[in-house]
């Protein structure tokens, strides 16, 4: 099962760039059901018997490479593929016949999510390593799918920035073989203890920062809003809603396992991710206000919505802040997903990138604008979307532990987050300038997008399956 | 110092090398010369601290030999977005606002 979910998107994709440019919607499609499917069985799985693992050829670590599914792990991948499947029939209604970034798109998205499910899936750092490039291949390649001199910039610095990140990861990873002789992540776990030389140190401080570069958390997000404000719309999407997340699983996940003896030791180490984190809803947020253009405000937002990410660090002692953090997770992938898609829709109908040209279309296009509202909800954090859940959690994780500092930063942050979505919304409920064009569009793009936004809402009331779900080891 | 330790030594200062050219210079042909000299330093460090005892360890070996793919793959991905840059615009370094 857990083989199958990275060898399905690799065939659709390989199938999909043999039949030709812009072909190979239909098997991306049935493929992505298929994966949908045993994503869900995966989860069923797990819950009912616990972490599941898969020797690749029937040889097991040390010398093969193990696939290893927990909680956390498969809530991923029935993340991802929540997404990419509304998001695959919503971009084959968003591009034109003859627009160039769909020459490529199928391809390119399966390999992205081959390496998605590959990472989420791996049990060996090294094998981290070639998912996470192949991951930032796919992704950038689909930065550059338009074509135009600006989204290539985008994508260059967007490659150099992912390039630096898995190369901190992979010294990080040559320093860990050269002290302890094995990359298996489940025996790392009893190896590094709390004596670990000095080398092991800086082997994890340069595979974090590698992976918080790729994760775009201040002030490493310089990449992020020129490639995912740039790229095609079902493109933004993704890439804002799984794969910055893919690169915060592996931190948590590295955080929790083979280095959670380091990180017990030094008390003062959880506080890093931490300020950053609050730096960046700060900064994200004060971005998102002041953007002009509609994809910039949503890429800031993703900004200061990551932040929020990496404040469970100091509470991740106490059980449910994997839980939060993961819900959290769950929140802005749907959120932003519906947002990004919606976003797609409104630009395509008005012409305008400008959120000053939104003027009227509360009137024209009511779902579509319902949905961005929806999605909002969940940015904000308001009762009963999964934004809400992860940011009560956190909250009263923090005011448990006396760090009223991270409590606090939820707060405003939820506050920030409705002065830039009711910024769009009041634009939108403006009325129309007497010459202004509204062009029809297919009634799939409205809906696919409204599904996510309905989805991050109502998460809120399955919350529970979730989060015993997250909790399997 | 052993041999090996002295590989991974320089590896360490190529790798401090490359990144700084991938983050302060301006042409883009360089800065791929500089994630290509940044990788080969990681793959020093990885096939000289897993020496034991003067016999090489092959595991690190097939480790640099998938590395050294991923490296040409991501080389060939940004020469050929340098290219259209410069096709389209007639520069070969990102222009330094934000705002792109």
């Amino acid at each position: 099962m857990m083989v199958w979910l990275i060898l399905l998107p690799l065939l659709w994709a390989s199938l999909a760039f043999m039949l030709g440019p812009s072909r190979g919607v239909w098997p991306a499609i049935a493929g992505l059901v298929a994966q949908l499917w045993l994503a869900f069985a995966l989860a069923a799985e797990i819950v009912g018997s616990g972490a599941a693992m898969h020797a690749v050829g029937g040889w097991g670590a040390p010398l093969g490479i193990d696939l290893v599914a927990d909680g956390l792990s498969a809530a991923m991948l029935l993340l991802t593929q929540c997404i990419a499947l509304p998001l695959a029939v919503y971009a084959h209604a968003y591009f034109k016949r003859d627009d160039p970034a769909r020459n490529y798109f199928w391809p390119l998205v399966g390999f992205l999510l081959a390496g998605l499910n590959a990472l989420f899936l791996s049990a060996d750092l090294f094998n981290i390593y070639v998912t996470l490039e192949l991951l930032g291949l796919a992704a950038v390649g689909l930065v550059a799918a338009g074509g135009g001199a600006q989204q290539i910039a985008a994508a260059l610095r967007y490659l150099f920035a992912t390039l630096v990140g898995s190369g901190a990861y992979l010294l990080g990873v040559a320093l860990i073989y050269g002290t302890y002789g094995t990359v298996s992540t489940v025996t790392l776990v009893s190896l590094i203890g709390a004596d670990a030389p000095d080398l092991v140190w800086i082997a994890g401080g340069l595979m974090v920062l590698g992976l918080m570069l790729k994760t775009a958390l201040f002030p490493f997000h310089f990449w992020l809003p020129p490639a995912h404000g740039g790229a095609p719309a079902p493109v933004s999407a993704l890439l804002s809603a799984v794969v910055v997340k893919a690169s915060f699983y592996l931190i948590l996940r590295l955080w929790v396992g083979p280095f959670s003896s380091l990180t017990v030791v030094a008390s003062l180490v959880v506080w890093f991710p931490a300020l950053l984190g609050t730096l960046a809803v700060f900064w994200g947020s004060y971005q998102a206000i002041r953007a002009e253009r509609l994809k910039m405000l949503i890429a800031y937002s993703t900004v200061a919505q990551l932040g929020y990410l990496f404040l469970i660090f100091p509470l991740l002692a106490s059980a449910g802040a994997l839980q939060a953090g993961i819900m959290q997770v769950f929140a802005h992938g749907l959120a932003k997903a519906a947002m990004f898609a919606a976003a797609g829709t409104l630009i395509k109908a008005t012409g305008q990138e400008m959120v000053a040209g939104l003027a009227g279309v509360a009137e024209r296009l009511p779902v579509t604008l319902f949905a961005f509202g929806l999605a909002g909800i969940t940015l904000m954090g308001l009762p009963p979307s999964a934004g809400f859940l992860a940011k009560w959690q956190l909250i009263e994780l923090a005011l448990s532990q006396q760090q009223w500092v991270i409590a606090f930063v939820v707060l405003v942050g939820g506050l920030l987050a409705a002065v830039y979505v009711f910024s769009v919304l009041r634009q939108a409920f403006l009325l129309a300038p007497a010459d202004s064009v509204v062009t029809p569009v297919s009634r799939t793009l409205e809906w696919t997008a409204f599904v996510l936004a309905a989805a991050s809402v109502l998460l809120g009331l399955r919350g529970v399956e979730l989060m015993q779900l997250v909790g399997v080891t | 110092m052993t041999a090996g330790l002295l590989f991974a030594s320089v590896g360490v200062i190529l790798f401090a090398l490359g990144v700084a050219g991938v983050l302060l210079l301006e042409h883009l042909l360089r800065r791929i010369l500089a994630f290509n000299i940044m990788g080969s330093g990681t793959f020093l460090v990885l096939v000289g601290l897993a020496q034991r005892n003067g016999i090489a360890d092959p595991v690190p070996q097939a480790m640099v030999l998938t590395g050294i793919v991923v490296a040409v793959a991501a080389t060939a991905l940004a020469l050929a977005l340098a290219r259209r840059l410069y096709v389209l615009t007639g520069k070969l370094e990102l222009s330094q606002d934000d705002e792109a």
